[in-house]
C-alpha cells in the first residue's frame, strides 16, 4: 500500500523529468515546455537538472518580459556602427540563442505580441529582421521553457506559446521535491536524440494519436503533430527501437492531455469510429449548433431600439448624469495616441499634442547621420561644425505611451429566476448591444451573472467579442437573485482593473427585486438592504454605473438601486412587446 | 530559413485556398483576411502561395520591378526611360513580403541608406518592405497585434497605391500596389475596423474534425519534416499544374461573361444582408469572376456567386459587429432565401 502511494505521488515528477529528457534531446524540434507550477524548490530542482541534460556550452537566455524588440531581435549597433563607419548589425537575444534554449518566467503575463514574435522566429527557424536598415533573416533555432505560474485558468501564457511548445506539464507544489536525478543522464539523452529519427511510426500509430486528439477535442493538428515527434523521442530515451504502449501512453500524458478541452467520459458516445462517419459534414454540424446559441435578431432588434445611442460613451464621459452631446465625439473619434500613461515604446514623429520626446532614441536615430550632415553643413555655412550633433525634425522619436485610461466596462447581468426567460433573452440583447458599442470604441468588457447558485465572473475582462459573445449565449437563468453579492463581484473586478491602470465602468442590468442576501439567505427586505449596501459601496469608489431595469414596467426597487450606486436609471421598456413575443415563440418552437 | 510546406500538399481548408488562388487571380479583389485558430495552416498557405505564383514580367533593373507594359504607373524612373523608348523587361518571382509583427516604420517605408551615407556621404534611398511588395503580396501575420501606428501607415499607403518618404532632404515617391495578406486570431483580439474594411475577402479557419484527414495531414507533415526536398519533388506536379490553373485563369478573366441575371441575384443578396456600401457587391462579383475563370468556365453562375458570397461578404455585415462568428449562418441563410425563393 505504501508503494502504491509513493507510485501516485511520483508519477507527475517522474513525467516532469521524462519531458525534460525528451526536451533536452531535441529543443529546437520539441519545441518547449510550459511547466505550470508555483515558484518554489520543486521547480529550481526541475529547472536544474533539466540544464544538466543539455551539452555543456548550450546557450541558455533569459526573456525578460519587457524587453524591446531591439534586444529580442536585434538591431543596429550604434557604438560599431560609428567606430567602423558602416552599418553593423546587433543580435538580439532570440539569435544568441541559437542552437540552445530560451527561458520565459512568469509566462503567463507574457504579452500576445512577444510571444508572437518568438513564435514566429520558431516558425521561420529564422528572425525575419526589419529593423533600422536591416533586412535580414539571421537564422536560428531554440527551444522554449516557459515558466507558468498562473493560478487561475484564465492565467495562461500565450495561446502562440502553448501552441508551440510541444511539452505542456504541471508539477504539484511539494516541499521535498521527489525528483529522480539519476533517471536520465546527458548520454542516454544524447543517444535517444540520434535514435529517434529512424524509429519508425505506422500509420495505425499516427490515427491512433489522431483519434485521442479527436476525443478529447485537441482541435490544433499542431498538437498531434508534436505527440507524433515526441513519440519518437519518448521511445528512443526508453531504449527502444520501435514505440511501445507505455511510450504513447506516456505520450498522452504529456502532449495531448493537458491540452484536452473536453474530458473523455463526455465524448463517450460520440467514439471515434462514430465521430468519423458523423463529421463528413462537420460543417452542417457546427452551424447547427450555432445557430442553436445565436441570439434571435428580432430580440437585439427590440433590445436596441429600447436603448439610447452610445450609452457607453455618456457612461464614461466625466459626467455622465448629463445627456449632453458636447461630452464627447462620436465613437470612431477615438484619440489616436495617447497623450499620458506608461511608456511601451517609441516612434518617429513630431513633437506636437504634448508628445514627449525620447531624448536617447532621438539622439540614436541622429548619430549615424552626423559626417553627412557636418559635410553640409560645412559646406553650406563657414562656421566650423564638427564639435555639434546635427539633429533635425526627421530624428524626433516621441514616446508610445499605453493610456490609463483605457476602459473596462463591467456587465452584471441578473440572470435570476424573477428575471423571467424573455426578459433575460432581452437583457442578453442589450449586452450585446453595448458590447457592440464597446467594439467600436475598443474596450475592454467583463461579464458578471448572478443566479441562484450565486455570481460567477463569467468573462473576465477582454477584448475577445468572439468569446464574450460566446459565453453570454451559454448563460444559463433561474433561482434567486443575490443582487447584492453581483454587485460585491463587480466592485472587487473594478479594483483589480484600476490596479491594472485601467478605468472601470458598470452596467447592472437587474429587475433589482433581490430575494437572497449576502449570506445567501432567503429574504426580500435583507437581500435588498444588502444590495443598497453594494450599491453604495460601489459608489464610494466613483466607478461610474448604469442601471437598466429590466422589469416588464419600471418599478421602486431598480430605481432606488441605481440611485444608491449614484448611477444612471434605464427602463428597458418594451419596443413592441407584440413582435417580441412572437419572436420568443418563434425561437422556442424551432429549439423544440 | 526553413523550407516551405508546398501550398498543393494542403488538405481541406478549400475556402481559403479558393480566397487566395482568386486573388492571385485579381490582385484587384482587395486581399484576404485569414482568421482561425492555430495549427490550422493559415501560416503555411500563405507561405506556400510563393512558389505556386506564376514569374512576372519586370523592368530589368528597376528596383520597384515596374510593369513594363503599364503607361504612366510605374516608377519616376521607368516614366523617364518609357518615353524615350521601350524598356528592358525580364520575368521574375513575384513577392511574397512577411512584414514581421517587429518590423519598423524606416524599414517598411524605407529610408536612406545608411551604408552609403557613413562611407561615402552619399544620400540614396534604400527601398523598404512596401517597394519589395508592389505587384505583390503582402502578409502580415497575427495582423490584429500590429501596432496601431503601422497600421496607419498600411491603411495610408494601401489607400494611396504610392509611398511617399521625405528624408534628410531627399524626397522618393514610389508605386506600392500589393495584395495584403493578413491572418490573426480573433481570441487575441479584434481587428480595427479600418483594417477590416480594406480586406477584399475573408476567411474564417478551423481544424478539421474528421480523424481520417487529421491522419492524413500528419503524415504529409510527417513526411515533408524528414525530407523536405524529396516531399516538394513529390507535390511538383500538382504545384506546376496549379500554376498552370491560375495562369489560364487569367487569360480568361477579361473574357468572362456576367449575366444581368447574376448581377441581379448578387444585388439581391447584399441588399438583404445589409451590406454598407457597394464594396460588398463589387467584391462578391469580382470574387466570383476569379473563381469561374479558376474553374475554366466561360460564365459566372450561381454556383460561383454562392462559392465566394460568405467570403465576400462575411467581414461587411456592419449591423453588429458581434455577430462575426454567426455572420457565416446568416450568409448561408440569405443565400437559401436568395436563391431557393
Amino acid at each position: 500500500m505504501d508503494d502504491d502511494e509513493r507510485t501516485v505521488l511520483e508519477l507527475p515528477f517522474h513525467d516532469a523529468m521524462l519531458a525534460a529528457a525528451v526536451f533536452a534531446a531535441d529543443p529546437a524540434r520539441v519545441g518547449g515546455i510550459v511547466i505550470r507550477t508555483v515558484s518554489g524548490p520543486a521547480r529550481e530542482s526541475w529547472l536544474r537538472n533539466t540544464l544538466s541534460l543539455l551539452d555543456a556550452g548550450t546557450p541558455v537566455r533569459r526573456v525578460p518580459s519587457h524587453i524591446g524588440d531591439e534586444s529580442l531581435l536585434g538591431g543596429l549597433d550604434l557604438a560599431m556602427t560609428l567606430a567602423t563607419g558602416r552599418p553593423i548589425a546587433r543580435h538580439g537575444l532570440l539569435k544568441e540563442a541559437d542552437g540552445g534554449i530560451i527561458i520565459i518566467p512568469s509566462a503567463e503575463r507574457l504579452t500576445a505580441p512577444l510571444a508572437s514574435r518568438i513564435a514566429t522566429t520558431m516558425d521561420l527557424g529564422a528572425i525575419p529582421l526589419q529593423r533600422d536598415k536591416f533586412t535580414a533573416t539571421a537564422p536560428t533555432s531554440f527551444g522554449i521553457i516557459a515558466l507558468d505560474e498562473g493560478q487561475s485558468a484564465e492565467e495562461r501564457p500565450p495561446s502562440a506559446l502553448l501552441d508551440r511548445a510541444g511539452l505542456h506539464i504541471t508539477l504539484p507544489d511539494a516541499a521535498s521535491p521527489k525528483i529522480d536525478v539519476d533517471t536520465f543522464t546527458r548520454e542516454r539523452v544524447k543517444i535517444a536524440s540520434r535514435a529517434a529519427a529512424s524509429i519508425p511510426l505506422d500509420d495505425d500509430c499516427i490515427r491512433l494519436l489522431c483519434e485521442l486528439g479527436a476525443v478529447v477535442a485537441v482541435s490544433s493538428t499542431n498538437a498531434i503533430l508534436h505527440a507524433s515527434r515526441i513519440l519518437r523521442l519518448v521511445a528512443a530515451l526508453n531504449g527502444r527501437n520501435r514505440v511501445s504502449e507505455d511510450d504513447i501512453a506516456a505520450t498522452i500524458r504529456l502532449v495531448i492531455a493537458p491540452r484536452a478541452t473536453r474530458h473523455p467520459e463526455e465524448a463517450a458516445d460520440n467514439s471515434p469510429q462514430q465521430s468519423d462517419t458523423h463529421d463528413q459534414n462537420p460543417d452542417d454540424n457546427s452551424s447547427i449548433q450555432e445557430e442553436a446559441g445565436r441570439l434571435p435578431d428580432s430580440l437585439i432588434a427590440a433590445a436596441k431600439s429600447a436603448l439610447p445611442p452610445h450609452l457607453l460613451e455618456r457612461l464614461q464621459s466625466d459626467n455622465h448624469h448629463q445627456f449632453s452631446k458636447s461630452t464627447t465625439g462620436k465613437s470612431g473619434d477615438r484619440k489616436k495616441s495617447p497623450r499620458r500613461g506608461r511608456p511601451i515604446g517609441f516612434k518617429a514623429g513630431p513633437i506636437s499634442q504634448g508628445a514627449r520626446l525620447n531624448i536617447v532614441e532621438t539622439l540614436r536615430a541622429a548619430a549615424p547621420w552626423q559626417p553627412l550632415r557636418r559635410r553640409e553643413i560645412a559646406a553650406h555655412c563657414e562656421t566650423d561644425a564638427t564639435n555639434r550633433i546635427a539633429v533635425r525634425a526627421v530624428d524626433f522619436r516621441v514616446w508610445r505611451l499605453k493610456s490609463r485610461g483605457e476602459t473596462v466596462t463591467v456587465f452584471v447581468v441578473d440572470a435570476s429566476g424573477s428575471t423571467a426567460v424573455q426578459r433575460l433573452g432581452e437583457a442578453k440583447g442589450a449586452v450585446e448591444i453595448l458590447l457592440s458599442e464597446c467594439y467600436s470604441r475598443r474596450d475592454h468588457a467583463a461579464l458578471i451573472a448572478f443566479s441562484g447558485r450565486g455570481s460567477e465572473l463569467l468573462l473576465p475582462p477582454t477584448r475577445s467579442l468572439a468569446r464574450a459573445k460566446r459565453n453570454l449565449a451559454d448563460l444559463p437563468g433561474g433561482g434567486g437573485t443575490p443582487l447584492a453579492s453581483g454587485i460585491d463581484a463587480a466592485a472587487e473586478l473594478c479594483d483589480a482593473v484600476r490596479r491594472k491602470g485601467q478605468a472601470p465602468s458598470v452596467v447592472v442590468l437587474t429587475d433589482g427585486r433581490a430575494n437572497l442576501n449576502r449570506n445567501g439567505k432567503p429574504g426580500r427586505a435583507a437581500a435588498e438592504e444588502d444590495a443598497v449596501q453594494a450599491a453604495k459601496t460601489l459608489r464610494c469608489m466613483g466607478v461610474p454605473a448604469i442601471v437598466i431595469d429590466t422589469s416588464a414596467k419600471p418599478n421602486a426597487p431598480a430605481a432606488r438601486l441605481a440611485d444608491a450606486m449614484g448611477a444612471e436609471y434605464l427602463p428597458l421598456a418594451y419596443a413592441d412587446a407584440d413582435t417580441l413575443s412572437k419572436a420568443i415563440k418563434a425561437q422556442d418552437a424551432r429549439s423544440i | 530559413m526553413r523550407a516551405t510546406f508546398p501550398f498543393a500538399a494542403i488538405l481541406g481548408q478549400d475556402e481559403m485556398k479558393l480566397a487566395l488562388l482568386a486573388s492571385a487571380i485579381d490582385p484587384t479583389l482587395g486581399g484576404v483576411l485569414v482568421f482561425g485558430d492555430r495549427g490550422t495552416g493559415k501560416t503555411t498557405a500563405v507561405r506556400g502561395l510563393a512558389e505556386l505564383l506564376p514569374p512576372m514580367l519586370v523592368v530589368s533593373g528597376c528596383r520597384y520591378h515596374c510593369d513594363p507594359g503599364a503607361n504612366g504607373s510605374g516608377c519616376d524612373d521607368c516614366q523617364t526611360r518609357g518615353r524615350q523608348g521601350p524598356l528592358p523587361s525580364e520575368m521574375a518571382p513575384v513577392p511574397v513580403v512577411d512584414l514581421p509583427l517587429g518590423a519598423t516604420e524606416d524599414r517598411i517605408v524605407g529610408a536612406l541608406d545608411l551604408e552609403r551615407a557613413l562611407s561615402r556621404g552619399e544620400k540614396s534611398f534604400e527601398a523598404g518592405l512596401l517597394a519589395r511588395a508592389h505587384r505583390g503580396f503582402l502578409y502580415i501575420d497575427e495582423v490584429n497585434l500590429l501596432e496601431d501606428h503601422l497600421v496607419d501607415l498600411l491603411l495610408d499607403v494601401a489607400a494611396s497605391g504610392e509611398n511617399v518618404v521625405e528624408r534628410e532632404g531627399l524626397s522618393v515617391r514610389h508605386p506600392a500596389r500589393f495584395v495584403l495578406i493578413g491572418s490573426g486570431n480573433p481570441e487575441e483580439g479584434e481587428l480595427r475596423p479600418q483594417l477590416l474594411d480594406r480586406f477584399g475577402l475573408s476567411v474564417e479557419v478551423s481544424a478539421p474534425e474528421n480523424v481520417s484527414t487529421r491522419v492524413e495531414i500528419i503524415k504529409r507533415r510527417d513526411a515533408f519534416e524528414n525530407d523536405p526536398a524529396a516531399f516538394k519533388v513529390k507535390w511538383l506536379p500538382e504545384t506546376r499544374r496549379i500554376r498552370e490553373q491560375i495562369l489560364s485563369a487569367r487569360n480568361k478573366l477579361p473574357k468572362m461573361e456576367l449575366s444581368q441575371e447574376v448581377l441581379e441575384r448578387a444585388a439581391s443578396l447584399c441588399v438583404r444582408l445589409g451590406t454598407d456600401g457597394l464594396r460588398g457587391e463589387l467584391t462578391v462579383m469580382r470574387a466570383a469572376r476569379a473563381v469561374a475563370a479558376l474553374e475554366g468556365s466561360d460564365a459566372v453562375s450561381d454556383h460561383h456567386l454562392r462559392l465566394v458570397a460568405p467570403s465576400a461578404l462575411r467581414h461587411r455585415l456592419r449591423r453588429n459587429p458581434l455577430d462575426e462568428s454567426g455572420s457565416t449562418a446568416r450568409i448561408q441563410r440569405t443565400l437559401e432565401d436568395v436563391f431557393c425563393g
